[in-house]
């Protein structure tokens, strides 16, 4: 349906159009139904080959297929466990990135979603002896409510309430783990049981699940951005009152972002409960809360290649400096200081100009040429 | 509340009106913005609210859609009370707005923005865009067709895919014009489209207004470009001190005393300056106006 010529897509097409619509067309001038082919050069819209080569669609793929495969190319058990770490962390960043890149809800206490996941199958499999696969429904009800606890009584609130309450939300879901019995308090849960090895060695099984698990919820997270309640979120973020005035409930919208973003966080902790095998409070304080919307920020809100890219340098830049020994979380620090003053807008921010519908992207291909000054 | 006899506008009391606003009274601490105003709306007319400012004159718009809540008084659409409502709701009953100073989501694409309007109408659900259903490829091409024919509408020509924020100011209204627009709305309040913009865009945008009209859409209209005004409206309502002063036809408000007085102050000239305005031609009193604001 979307293989039409682009400039095709702008004639009115009576058929489906609404009787308001037709109206419209009837009393339009038709001289400037094309008006939008002819477009002003946008600004300063660099298309070098980089770019072009990293907005190919087939790239996203080539990606997933290296993580795939790299069990092939290094299979030592330090990589495998790092990479399941920087891959929950992919995970955990584009669940954050609904809640304060596409929404603009500032969220300090996101680790609180992935504690509810990681306890939940813990102390569902270890206790009760379930499969923790069975445990996913109770994590997605678990991880929802939350959110609606949470997000109830704050989402009314503008941003800056909602990140002093989610903070304390982070503190207390961590220091509650701590002081119950059940969670295994300060000790925590250990002996989490993992998916099974399916003949293969356990972490890289593991491994692989943890990968295919976070490239499904990459997707999701991306698709969901550019939906109706993507654009929904992003209407929200850049002017409520705007949104509100166009028939948008920017409440519901704003709790289906952090719903979404507690169900992604949640689904998370399974992953680390069972890649960890053993889980207590001290994983999720208020500096892996920081941590995340760190990687968002980094990478560029609201961009999901960009929060991906951004969660695997927070992840995997600490491991790569381990040759600067005690220097290296300062080296850390100096490093993302540098990255935000040089590129405030993230490693990859989110570009306009590339949307998803192969209509829209053909367009963008033919601007090209005006658009080279 | 003292309007002359002969110039409210009686008979039409008899129908329910589009909208109706009834004793409407909106107060911040102690300053009274719109003080016990009533005043209607008929189906498909265009209507300007005017007034010095300070009048009370958006303070009214944000009632009507729900911004601010009256402290007295009832709001009525179709003859449904919509009084303190939320905005998405009485926008979703057919109100759409512009603001005062430009409210598009800026980091977004033009269509996008157009794209807001249409958002309750477009049928796809969560699960249809995350699995790429058939649904969501309808959905979404129809809502971009949709939304290229109301820029068409508009006579935008800028770039569709570009940041809305990088376009030209004028384009910017145009823009959100075509927002607005694409909610269908009933009755489409615009709260002084004509700030800021040329002599070219001002006679583009009287252009639009008709076409507006013309699709059978109420248009009310704050402005304070009297040519503009005494051009488009079919009615006019004077609002001062957050009452309504006078309600008529362009002739009508031209030469009320009350308006003038509002306007240029009391005085002994009063009359005199009454008398001269009231037997301009549009031409001159639009050229007045334009003299006075350059």
């Amino acid at each position: 349906m979307s293989k039409d010529h682009p400039k095709e897509t702008i004639v009115p097409d009576a058929a489906d159009a609404s009787g308001f619509v037709n109206a419209v067309d009837d009393r339009g001038d038709t001289k400037v139904a094309l008006a939008g082919s002819g477009l002003a050069p946008g600004r300063a819209t660099k298309v070098n080959p980089v770019s072009r080569l990293i907005s190919h669609p087939l790239f996203g793929l080539v990606i997933v297929v290296l993580a795939v495969a790299l069990p092939f190319i290094n299979s030592s058990a330090y990589a495998i466990r790092i990479s399941t770490d920087a891959l929950i962390f992919v995970m955990l960043a584009v669940g954050l990135n609904i809640v304060v890149g596409y929404c603009g809800l500032l969220d300090l206490g996101y680790a609180a979603f992935f504690a509810i996941g990681a306890y939940t199958a813990g102390v569902l499999t270890t206790t009760f002896g379930w499969p923790v696969i069975a445990t996913i429904p109770f994590v997605v009800v678990a991880a929802v409510i939350g959110g609606l606890l949470i997000g109830g009584p704050t989402l009314r609130l503008r941003s800056d309430y909602l990140a002093i309450v989610t903070l304390g939300f982070g503190e207390i879901v961590r220091i509650t783990a701590n002081n119950l019995d059940f969670t295994g308090g300060p000790n925590g849960v250990f002996g989490i049981p993992d998916f099974g090895d399916f003949g293969l060695r356990a972490d890289i099984a593991t491994y692989w699940i943890v990968a295919v698990v976070v490239a499904l919820a990459v997707l999701a997270s991306a698709r969901l951005g550019r939906g109706r309640l993507g654009r929904a979120w992003r209407f929200v973020r850049e002017d409520e009152d705007a949104a509100e005035a166009m028939g948008i409930h920017t409440y519901k919208v704003k709790f289906a972002a952090y719903v979404t973003g507690a169900i992604f966080g949640g689904l998370a902790g399974v992953l680390f409960a069972v890649h960890q095998t053993a889980i207590s409070p001290p994983s999720f304080n208020f500096l892996y809360s920081a941590l995340i919307l760190m990687a968002v920020v980094l990478g560029g809100m609201g961009s999901t290649p960009g929060v991906v890219v951004g969660a695997i340098v927070i992840a995997l830049l600490p491991e790569l400096l381990r040759g600067a020994e005690n220097w290296r979380y300062l080296v850390f620090g100096v490093l993302l200081i540098v990255v935000m003053i040089f590129r405030p807008q993230g490693i990859w921010p989110h570009r306009v100009g590339e949307k998803p519908a192969r209509v829209r992207r053909k367009r963008v291909v033919e601007d090209e040429p005006e658009m080279i000054p | 509340m003292t309007a002359p006899a002969g110039i409210r506008r009686a008979p039409e009391e008899a129908t329910p009106r589009l909208l109706e606003v009834e004793a409407m009274t909106v107060a911040f601490g102690g300053v009274t913005a719109v003080d016990g105003l009533t005043f209607g709306v008929n189906e498909g007319e265009v209507l300007s609210v005017i007034g010095p400012n300070g009048a009370g004159k958006t303070s009214a718009f944000n009632c009507i859609t729900g911004f601010y809540k009256p402290s007295g008084g009832q709001v009525r659409l179709g003859g449904v009370d919509i009084t303190g409502k939320r905005p998405a709701r009485i926008a979703a009953m057919g109100v759409a707005r512009t603001f005062q100073n430009l409210r598009l989501f800026g980091e977004l694409s033009v269509l996008d923005n157009v794209r807001a309007g249409m958002h309750v109408r477009i049928k796809q659900n969560a699960f249809d865009a995350i699995l790429h259903t058939p649904r969501y490829h309808r959905s979404e091409q129809e809502a971009t067709n949709e939304a290229n024919r109301w820029l068409d509408f508009v006579g935008s020509r800028g770039n569709r895919y570009n940041e809305v924020r990088n376009l030209p100011y004028g384009e910017q209204r145009r823009v959100e014009i075509a927002r607005a627009l694409a909610r269908e709305p009933r009755m489409l309040l615009l709260d002084e489209p004509a700030a800021g913009l040329n002599h070219n865009e001002k006679e583009q945008l009287l252009d639009l207004l008709r076409r507006i009209s013309g699709l059978g859409t109420a248009v009310v209209l704050i402005e304070h470009d009297m040519g503009l005004v005494m051009q488009v409206s079919e009615r006019i309502v004077v609002l001062n001190y957050g009452k309504e002063i006078a309600d008529g036809t362009p002739t009508q408000i031209r030469s009320n005393p009350a308006v003038i007085e509002a306007y240029l102050g009391a005085g002994d000239d009063v009359e005199e300056e009454a008398e001269k305005i009231a037997s301009l031609s549009d031409d001159q009193v639009f050229g007045r106006v334009e003299g006075d604001e350059a």
